[in-house]
């Protein structure tokens, strides 16, 4: 194990390394808090890319994401709140720009049907349990009645 | 029987889904500005720097606002057709010259001919954030007050035109 750990070594360094210096590759924000950067990191993270639609525009390095982040900055430095950020950004492209979606009534099914599948499968194994223990209590009424 | 026909109703009822999820492109994104006036901006003129547009020189008359950029290839797909709509059907096409670069886009405007009554420049892409602009080419509808009536996003073809475009531009 321990062998195997040192063979893997100057891999885990080296991607590291990749990791590190791919992070370091996007330009640096200056921000007058570290609550601000929190607060735009996972803002940048919630936010979809509408380009690449499986990517944040935290993610991505899309034209549109790159301007996304640039107002999501402006935004956050100019004292807005984080809610405002949001509607900003549906009032422009939709719900659908929100990796996290609203409750709504056209989202109703997606947030409830899983619910309502579980519900369905319940229903379903209730009535199978229920109409098995009646055929099987109809069987052993039923077979001694029965002439050999 | 009945024992049948649960799992097949079961199996169509998924087979419906993937049929529909299919031919549905997921790129569509309904925009939550349709039905909305568009929004105000000022910014010059592609043409002629001094000139500032706003808003209040799309009104009046029901037009297309089109999205393009020179460095955009579906808008090179769909330039022909807008200028068969300009000259053929007497349809007034303003355009959104977006994060493009002045004279490559006057250039091209002279090679390959000029549908637009006039050009927003918006190279920073201010007019297209404010639009919910993601891919160019991108086509409004607008009617008289300047209200978003559809919005179409890709090429302009003369099918997408006589089908969804022009029922709605009718109406105005």
């Amino acid at each position: 194990m321990s062998r195997l750990f040192l063979k893997m070594a100057p891999i885990l360094l080296v991607l590291s390394w990749a990791a590190e210096s791919q992070e370091t590759g996007f330009r640096a924000l200056a921000f007058a808090t570290t609550v601000q950067e929190q607060r735009y990191k996972s803002l940048i993270n919630e936010l979809r890319c509408l380009v690449c639609q499986n990517q944040s525009i935290a993610d991505s390095d899309a034209d549109l994401a790159q301007q996304l982040r640039g107002e999501v900055y402006a935004m956050i430095l100019d004292g807005r709140a984080d809610s405002e950020i949001v509607t900003f950004m549906v009032e422009r492209y939709g719900d659908f720009v929100l990796f996290n979606p609203p409750l709504k009534w056209v989202t109703s099914l997606l947030w409830f049907g899983p619910f309502l599948f579980l519900a369905t499968g319940l229903c379903y194994l209730f009535f199978q349990i229920r109409n098995r223990a009646r055929s099987d209590a109809e069987a052993t009424v039923e077979s001694p009645e029965r002439p050999n | 029987m009945a024992k049948l026909l649960v799992p097949l109703a079961l199996f169509l009822t998924v087979v419906a889904f993937l049929a529909v999820g299919l031919y549905r492109d997921p790129r569509l994104v309904p925009s939550p500005l349709i039905g909305k006036t568009t929004p105000a901006f000022s910014l010059e003129s592609l043409r002629n720097p001094d000139h500032v547009l706003t808003l209040a020189d799309l009104k009046g008359k029901p037009l297309l606002l089109n999205v393009w950029a020179t460095w955009c290839a579906a808008c090179r797909a769909e330039h022909d057709f807008l200028m068969h709509l300009a000259t053929q059907q007497d349809v007034q096409i303003y355009g959104v010259n977006y994060k493009d670069d002045r004279p490559a886009a006057l250039g091209w405007l002279s090679q390959l001919g000029d549908p637009y009554v006039a050009n927003v420049y918006d190279p920073d892409g201010l007019l297209a954030l404010d639009l919910g602009v993601y891919g160019a080419p991108e086509t409004f509808v607008l009617d008289r007050e300047g209200m978003i009536a559809y919005k179409h996003v890709g090429p302009l073809t003369m099918e997408v035109w006589e089908k969804q475009l022009l029922p709605v531009f009718k109406k105005l």
